[in-house]
């Protein structure tokens, strides 16, 4: 109790009583047969669409899988995952600062105009996914957020270089590491804040990190990270911190908690262990694997026998680029490639279409499968690490034909 | 003191004013994470919803007495919970009854 300053205590507590009071009971009737997704409800947050409700608070929320028919995931149905709470609800732009401290020659304090007109502004599409998006279909369960496929976003960024900005800063010889933190702020000090870390080489060397300000053409809904959030594209989404504030350039490797023990997987090829073992050395998640969906029809749907149907879906991967997507009607005993959608850039959600007709009445499997340019590709079998991370099985629905 | 707090006033009226400000107001926590009745189900309600919904515990995969006091420790010794030993007991009971393995 001594950790909890009394006065905090008692507004916290009292802010809760009115958080339970009140409450909608809303069915999410189309995940009704999706174990994961089966009575969790659809919730309307600001800036947002029906989105399928993880936790209250702090706010996480996923999107159903019908908007990944298309490239672009549009902002109000992007999925919304914070750590701490509170989370900021309101910024105002004419005292909101991006401070660049720490080991630099010069100290910067932007505002959103000199974020956006004092550096060159990028352009770029590029996929986010939370590490632990699938987690709920790990088998063992392991605990987390019990994330269906919804955690996952792809959408047109604009911003600054976050190199442009280091070294309008100057950074010193002695630097090492650089660490981002947002506008979320737990609400007892006990609570590990919300910052992670990149090497100096990593944003130094890639000119396609960059701190974004404007999302598919528009503001950052405040949920996905408002005023300014960092892209650090082909890699999970622990690192593009929302509601970007801090940038401090560090001599070491920072390992707070979010860093370490947090988001990080078994130090093997795979970053897999046999499922229900635990791993004897670890390292930070950083790459996102190769993964697919069928988005349309959705999984249940009846068709009719004979008849062509429309098949479309999405596929990315850590950042090479999708060069092929398959799908199979015969338990992946032969596959066949699907049309692609136009390329937005080898960190972009690569959009895929084909036609399949079901060739006889009852039950079809499809499975959708994708190849990034180096060769990767996805497993029949689920790779398990005890955080529930990396998920890139090959994905299957199943329709009905009749 | 109260200048101070009638500067902040026009200040923030001044910034919502010159159309800077942007704001959201959150929903309250939703009853899909009310916490099944039961021995228990107040205390944890009370000591876990100080951070964070229960529809965290909710969701979880059951578990038996030992994935629980596992979860509470590290509530406790990672996260800095103010939740004292007895009450540790009770939560962890509770969850292993509520939230048990599945059968």
């Amino acid at each position: 109790m001594e950790c909890v300053p009394r006065r905090k205590f008692l507004t916290t507590m009292a802010g809760i009583g009115a958080f339970i009071a009140t409450g909608r009971r809303q069915a999410a009737d189309a995940q009704s047969g999706d174990p994961i997704l089966a009575g969790r409800p659809l919730v309307r947050y600001p800036e947002k669409a029906d989105l399928i409700l993880l936790t209250s608070r702090p706010p996480q929320l996923e999107t159903p899988m019908r908007y990944f028919d298309r490239a672009i995931t549009p902002n109000d149905a992007f999925f919304v995952r914070y750590h701490v709470f509170p989370v900021p609800t309101r910024v105002d732009l004419a005292t909101w600062r991006l401070n660049v401290t720490g080991l630099v020659d010069r100290r910067l304090e932007l505002s959103l105009d000199e974020l956006k007109t004092g550096f060159p502004a990028v352009r770029l599409t590029a996929a986010l996914q939370c590490a632990g998006n699938s987690r709920g279909r790990f088998s063992p369960r392991v605990l987390g957020g019990q994330w269906g496929d919804g955690a996952m976003g792809n959408a047109e960024w604009v911003g600054a270089r976050l190199k442009d900005v280091l070294t309008k800063a100057g950074l010193k010889p002695s630097a090492v590491q650089v660490t981002f933190d947002g506008l979320d702020r737990p609400a007892f000090p006990s609570v590990p804040d919300f910052v992670k870390s990149l090497d100096v080489a990593r944003v130094m060397e890639d000119p396609d990190v960059i701190v974004a300000y404007e999302m598919n053409g528009a503001p950052l809904p405040m949920l996905n990270g408002f005023p300014a959030r960092l892209i650090v594209p082909g890699w999970y989404a622990t690192y593009w911190v929302k509601n970007l504030s801090e940038i401090s350039v560090v001599d070491h490797a920072f390992e707070k908690f979010w860093m370490k023990p947090g988001y990080r997987i078994p130090d093997t090829p795979c970053g897999c262990v046999a499922p229900g073992t635990a791993p004897t050395r670890t390292v930070p998640i950083t790459r996102m694997t190769v993964r697919s969906f069928i988005a349309t029809p959705a999984s249940g749907a009846n068709v009719a026998v004979r008849r062509p149907i429309a098949l479309k879906g999405i596929a990315f991967d850590g950042g090479y680029g999708i060069r092929h997507v398959q799908i199979s009607d015969d338990a992946g005993m032969t596959w066949r490639r699907t049309q692609l959608g136009p390329d937005l850039g080898r960190y972009a959600f690569r959009e895929w279409s084909a036609t399949w007709s079901a060739p006889r009445p009852g039950q079809h499997r499809l499975l959708v499968r994708a190849f990034n340019r180096i060769g990767e590709s996805q497993d029949e079998e689920p790779l398990w690490n005890p955080a529930g991370y990396l998920r890139n099985v090959i994905e299957h629905i199943d329709v009905q034909a009749g | 003191m109260r200048l101070a707090i009638v500067a902040v006033t026009l200040l923030l009226a001044a910034g919502s004013a010159a159309g800077t400000e942007h704001s959201v107001t959150l929903p309250d926590d939703h009853v899909y994470g009310t916490l099944t009745p039961g021995p228990g189900a107040e205390v944890t309600r009370n000591r876990c919803a100080v951070c964070h919904s229960t529809d965290y515990i909710v969701m979880q995969p059951g578990g038996d007495a030992r994935q629980w006091q596992g979860v509470v420790t590290k509530m406790i010794k990672v996260f800095g919970a103010p939740i004292d030993d007895d009450e540790a007991r009770t939560i962890v009971e509770y969850l292993g009854s509520a939230y048990g393995p599945p059968k």
